[in-house]
């Protein structure tokens, strides 16, 4: 009995790896979704810089405004990739009709688009801070925040790809579903930033932020699953 | 009213074994068509059902009904006497489904397509080995490209990797929409003689083609789109 048990778990653990594995190759040989989201975020800070001004202490007082709301934007145009690839080719009726957990299949492909999108623009901040004049002291917090926020982002950003992965062109409603959902990022994600430039205590933010990202770990898979079912019905 | 004629060819089986997939009046529609109306069918272990109609009377949608990929239907469905909206799991291990849609990455090599497929729809304590899938794809004669990337295989080549599906699967039943689209006669003879030799292990099909087929066991059931169009606008 519990030897049965230990094979199912390790096919459950295949069936993760495999996806995970398959949809991060699938990203690397098509070199446009990696990079465009990180040439986004690149290109619209260096336009703040442009049409702020060069003036260290008025670009750095809303450096954490500016870099949370493009990376959300950031990621949030590379999501409409996430599951339309998958909904074209028929590997999404293929993936819903497996018998292995799907919660954990969704978490692998959420994962597999976290490190082409998220992670990149986390391992690219310290740039953003050096172009944005947030002081070094604060760079370190500005990354751990992004790698914690970007997830989130994500996570929830998901949740709007997979009910909109039959239309024809749901770019802006994605937009328009997920945007209300951030708010909550945008705000203690720049808010973490903030009190590690200005020295305040860390940890009341981090732990908001660390809380939202274990919610919608646990919880947007549900969500996400019901968007694509639904999506086959449609 | 009834819009389905089923000649049962093979009674003296079908009363020794209980059947596994029930069809009670099932009625699907489509938009707002109804395609389907009132459906009663029944299939047994070795038996196959071939579903038939013009182009637009409802054999995908209904496939996609018994797949458990579409749950826009009334009437019951029973597998292993169980119905399929509350044991998905049940119908899903049990099944292979191939549909319109190949369900192969275009970015991804025959064998990566094979190898993931396999870890999410086979589960087993190690991954499928190399040969094996070899030897699959061999049986689609496609060894030679084992390694090129699908994009750069023809449409009947790229079709064939979902059929490659058929020798990896021991599933009991077998769902497959228009699979010889596509595909060579000399493909299609091979794909026969691996369909009969499902059903000689005791197995089932349900198969919609619009092209001749030759294979013992399987009884036909017509769909007929003009009555139920009628039966709709009354």
């Amino acid at each position: 009995m519990t030897d049965s048990q230990a094979n199912t778990e390790v096919a459950i653990f295949a069936s993760f790896n495999a996806l995970l594995i398959r949809d991060l190759r699938v990203y690397f040989r098509s070199r446009g979704t990696w990079l465009n989201p990180l040439v986004f975020v690149l290109m619209v800070i260096t336009l703040f810089t442009l049409g702020i001004g060069p003036d260290p202490t008025t670009l750095s007082n809303h450096a954490s405004g500016i870099i949370w709301v493009v990376a959300l934007l950031g990621i949030m145009l590379s999501l409409d990739a996430l599951f339309r690839a998958d909904f074209d080719d028929g590997s999404l009726e293929q993936l819903l009709l497996s018998p292995q957990p799907l919660y954990l299949a969704v978490l692998a492909k959420v994962l597999a688009h976290w490190f082409i999108t998220g992670l990149p623009i986390v391992l690219a901040s310290p740039l953003f801070s050096l172009m944005l004049g947030i002081p070094a002291t604060a760079i370190p917090a500005l990354a751990l925040g992004l790698l914690v926020g970007s997830g989130i982002l994500s996570f929830i950003g998901a949740i709007g790809a997979s009910l909109t992965v039959s239309l024809r062109s749901g770019g802006l409603l994605i937009a328009l579903l997920t945007l209300p959902l951030y708010v909550p990022v945008i705000i203690f994600g720049s808010q973490f930033v903030q009190s590690a430039i200005e020295g305040w205590p860390l940890m009341p933010t981090f732990s908001m932020l660390l809380g939202l990202l274990i919610g919608a770990m646990v919880l947007a898979p549900i969500a996400i699953i019901g968007g694509l079912r639904l999506s086959q019905d449609t | 009213m009834s819009t389905v004629a089923s000649n049962h060819s093979s009674q003296a089986s079908q009363q020794e074994v209980e059947p596994i997939l029930v069809l009670d009046s099932v009625s699907c529609e489509r938009g707002d068509r109804l395609l389907v109306e009132n459906l009663s069918l029944s299939l047994s272990p070795g038996n196959g059902i071939r579903i038939e109609g013009p182009n637009g009377s409802g054999k995908t949608t209904l496939l996609r009904v018994l797949a458990g990929l579409s749950q826009q239907y009334r009437g019951t469905v029973l597998w292993r006497g169980n119905d399929i909206r509350q044991s998905r799991s049940a119908l899903a291990t049990d099944t292979l489904y191939i549909g319109h849609l190949a369900g192969v990455k275009a970015l991804l090599s025959p064998l990566e397509n094979l190898s993931w497929w396999a870890s999410l729809h086979i589960p087993s304590t190690k991954p499928l080995s190399k040969a094996t899938m070899l030897n699959a794809l061999s049986q689609v004669s496609l060894e030679a490209f084992a390694n090129t990337p699908c994009h750069q295989l023809s449409a009947g080549q790229q079709r064939r990797i979902a059929l490659a599906r058929l020798y990896l699967s021991e599933h009991r039943l077998w769902i497959l929409d228009e699979p010889f689209t596509a595909i060579d006669a000399a493909g299609v003879v091979l794909l026969e003689q691996r369909i009969e030799e499902h059903l000689a292990k005791g197995n089932m099909a349900i198969i919609t083609t619009h092209q001749a087929m030759q294979i013992d066991g399987f009884t036909s059931c017509s769909l007929n789109a003009a009555q139920s169009e009628e039966a709709n606008s009354q």
